[in-house]
């Protein structure tokens, strides 16, 4: 479903991205985790085309992102997306906030969209929320509802960019349970965290990351089971992020 | 439009003599008001931010007289109303002994205005060092002032710098308002060539290019300054 | 002996002033607005040219006084459209035109006040850049930038005081009239201290209630 082709990106005289060249199939939930500062939520961020790339293809079902910005538009109502800080809007209640895409890009009926979001809702566990704003809820809420709306556009692939490294502990996995519950009604998912238990729980394949570069890219299994045959630099990580 | 260009008029006697004098003046008013402004300023801003009730509440006054009126009234009052309120020998020295009461006064009326914003300034540029700086102080055995002049206020300086570098452009623009009671600054002399040639272009455009001049002089020294005082900041 | 039954005897002519004081506020706030406004247009659909541009207008109108300002437009105004124009008029070109300036500046701040995710938030859910300038970009930032605005206006207020100087009867060129003419300089300067620092400080306390209720 998403394809990258040596894709090669420079922020002035920092290459960001170095030949990145790996595939997200249909159904698969791709973690993609690594220190700071190598280049992950950047990737993640190319996927649908909030930041530009130099070099290279990425090709979301068949489609490349790069070709032009009406394209992009288009794809970004296929792709859904859930960041690191939430931003919802402050300024609209919660129903609101799921409903807005849906009227102003999908140009659905208002009671439609109403419709759906209560059922988005419901299935994150807060449909009684609907009319409160976003600064009257926890962060893990928050999390929550911005899963529902990226989901209100029916997406077929859902990005996150470390949605839950902004979260205090105990709210961590009321989010993590919602994206598994996602993940095992087949979402295709790309996911950009520093959560290796649920790599391990949940991910079919787990990338690693490092100064640009992939450079680990194998299912969860090799990865967590087999940690002697990964790179320095894997293993490295990993015993800096497992053992606390 | 019929308009006769004659740009050379600026570098003729007597109206290049005009201009470098109107120049003087405003640089005068300028200096001599922010150097009394300052020091007013930053004392009254510290009173701001004091905890007696009363010490707030008079301060908190002063800003807003200083504030609610326009700056040309004030030029008025004291150009024409205190000299009248002052007990007769010093009201007497005013109006007939002092050389320049024009630009004495406009000095005055700059200073004390431009210190109420001044005020205002400083104490937002106080109360936005965190907190737990002057607790780090306090536990180090410091006493208010102490905490104040090694600690708080340095950071505060920094945070204000830029604002503060506008406050002196204000008061030079402001500067511009002494020629209602008579100070030939730079913007009067302007007027005075333009009154007397009826080249506007010429002579309002030389006034402003002295004001672009120094907002750009004083954008660049503010970046220096800034530069200067960074705090080094972890890569 | 002071003669407070000037202010009495003259209030017509003082309010007629007031009047204008405020009539050219309104005039400058909305006029204001407007150029500021376009001025950010520009600066957010045209290119490198047309912010230069605009970065040139806001920098010279903020960098000279507004007498200075006035001169200028008391002097250009009847030159370009080729015939002699009043006080009044120059006066409200020149006040536009400086606003202006300020409100570009006041609408730039606000933009760039509401959260870079945001506008990322709203583009990855597929809306256009003016879809998320009007849903989500542009309410946000104008609840940011409307006591600002009103601060400015309140500012403005002070500033039509200046019109002194091409003998504008707004309130304070009234009240230095009166004063000269029946010799009464401390009555009437104080009244008219006064009537501004009354008005200014309800306006000023207005705009912190407002702000208040803002912060819901």
């Amino acid at each position: 479903m998403i394809e990258f082709k040596r894709v090669n990106k420079c922020y002035g005289a920092h290459h960001v991205l170095r030949n990145i060249t790996m595939t997200v199939a249909r159904g698969e939930v791709v973690v993609v985790c690594g220190p700071s500062g190598s280049g992950k939520s950047t990737l993640i961020k190319c996927v649908n085309a909030l930041e530009p790339y130099q070099d290279g293809h990425i090709l979301v079902d068949g489609i490349d992102v790069g070709s032009n910005a009406r394209s992009a538009t288009r794809l970004r109502q296929r792709v859904g997306m859930v960041f690191q800080n939430f931003e919802l809007y402050p300024h609209l209640s919660v129903i609101d906030n799921i409903c807005l895409a849906q009227r102003v890009v999908l140009k659905r009926q208002a009671e439609e969209a109403r419709e759906r979001a209560r059922r988005l809702l419901d299935r994150v566990g807060l449909k009684d929320k609907e009319s409160a704003y976003p600064m009257n809820l926890s962060g893990g809420q928050q999390q929550r509802i911005a899963i529902a709306r990226a989901l209100a556009l029916d997406p077929e692939i859902m990005l996150f960019d470390e949605p839950t490294s902004a979260l205090d502990p105990e709210m961590i996995n009321e989010v993590l349970d919602v994206m598994t519950a996602l993940a095992a009604d087949g979402m295709t998912m790309m996911v950009v965290t520093h959560e290796m238990g649920f790599a391990r729980r949940v991910a079919s394949r787990v990338v690693f990351m490092d100064m640009g570069e992939v450079v680990e890219d194998c299912s969860t299994d090799e990865f967590f089971g087999q940690p002697q045959s990964r790179s320095d630099r894997a293993q490295l990580f990993l015993g800096k992020i497992l053992s606390h | 439009m019929n308009y006769q260009w004659n740009w050379g008029l600026l570098l003729k006697e007597p109206y290049a003599g005009w201009l470098l004098t109107g120049l003087g003046w405003t640089v005068a008013l300028s200096i001599t008001g922010w150097l009394i402004a300052l020091p007013l300023g930053i004392a009254i801003g510290i009173a701001r931010t004091s905890s007696s009730r009363w010490i707030l509440r008079l301060s908190g006054f002063y800003v807003s007289m200083f504030r609610n009126i326009p700056l040309l009234l004030q030029m008025f009052v004291w150009f024409f109303v205190v000299p009248e309120l002052l007990p007769a020998r010093l009201g007497l020295w005013f109006k007939r002994d002092l050389p320049n009461p024009e630009f004495w006064t406009g000095v005055l009326v700059l200073a004390f205005y431009t210190s109420g914003r001044l005020a205002e300034l400083f104490r937002a540029g106080l109360q936005a060092v965190p907190r737990g700086q002057r607790m780090a102080a306090d536990a180090t055995g410091m006493n208010r002032a102490q905490a104040l002049r090694y600690i708080v206020m340095p950071q505060a300086l920094r945070i204000i710098l830029p604002p503060l570098t506008s406050e002196f452009l204000s008061i030079v623009k402001n500067s511009s308002l002494a020629l209602t009671i008579g100070v030939l600054e730079l913007t009067a002399q302007s007027r005075q060539i333009e009154n007397f040639t009826f080249h506007g272009f010429e002579a309002f455009g030389a006034a402003t290019a002295f004001y672009v001049l120094v907002a750009l002089v004083l954008n660049l020294v503010m970046v220096r300054l800034q530069r200067t005082l960074a705090l080094p900041v972890a890569v | 002996m002071p003669d407070y039954a000037l202010i009495v005897r003259n209030a017509s002519f003082l309010f007629d002033g007031l009047l204008l004081s405020l009539t050219l506020t309104l005039v400058g706030v909305i006029g204001g607005f407007a150029v500021g406004t376009a001025l950010a247009l520009v600066r957010l659909f045209t290119g490198i040219i047309g912010n230069y541009v605009v970065d040139a207008y806001v920098f010279v109108f903020r960098a000279i006084p507004l007498i200075l300002v006035i001169f200028w437009f008391y002097f250009m105004v009847p030159l370009i459209l080729g015939r002699p124009v009043g006080a009044w008029t120059s006066a409200t070109v020149a006040f536009t035109l400086f606003e202006g300036a300020y409100y570009s500046e006041i609408l730039r701040a606000g933009l760039k006040s509401v959260r870079a995710g945001q506008l990322n938030a709203a583009l990855a859910s597929g809306m256009s850049r003016a879809q998320a300038l009007r849903y989500v970009i542009l309410p946000q930032a104008f609840t940011a930038m409307i006591p600002i605005f009103l601060t400015q206006a309140i500012i403005l207020f002070q500033d039509t005081s200046l019109v002194f100087v091409v003998s504008l009867h707004d309130f304070l060129t009234a009240t230095t009239i009166i004063a000269n003419r029946d010799g009464r300089l401390i009555e009437a300067y104080t009244f008219a201290c006064l009537v501004y620092y009354l008005i200014c400080l309800a306006a000023t306390a207005g705009v912190e209630k407002l702000k208040r209720t803002f912060a819901r």
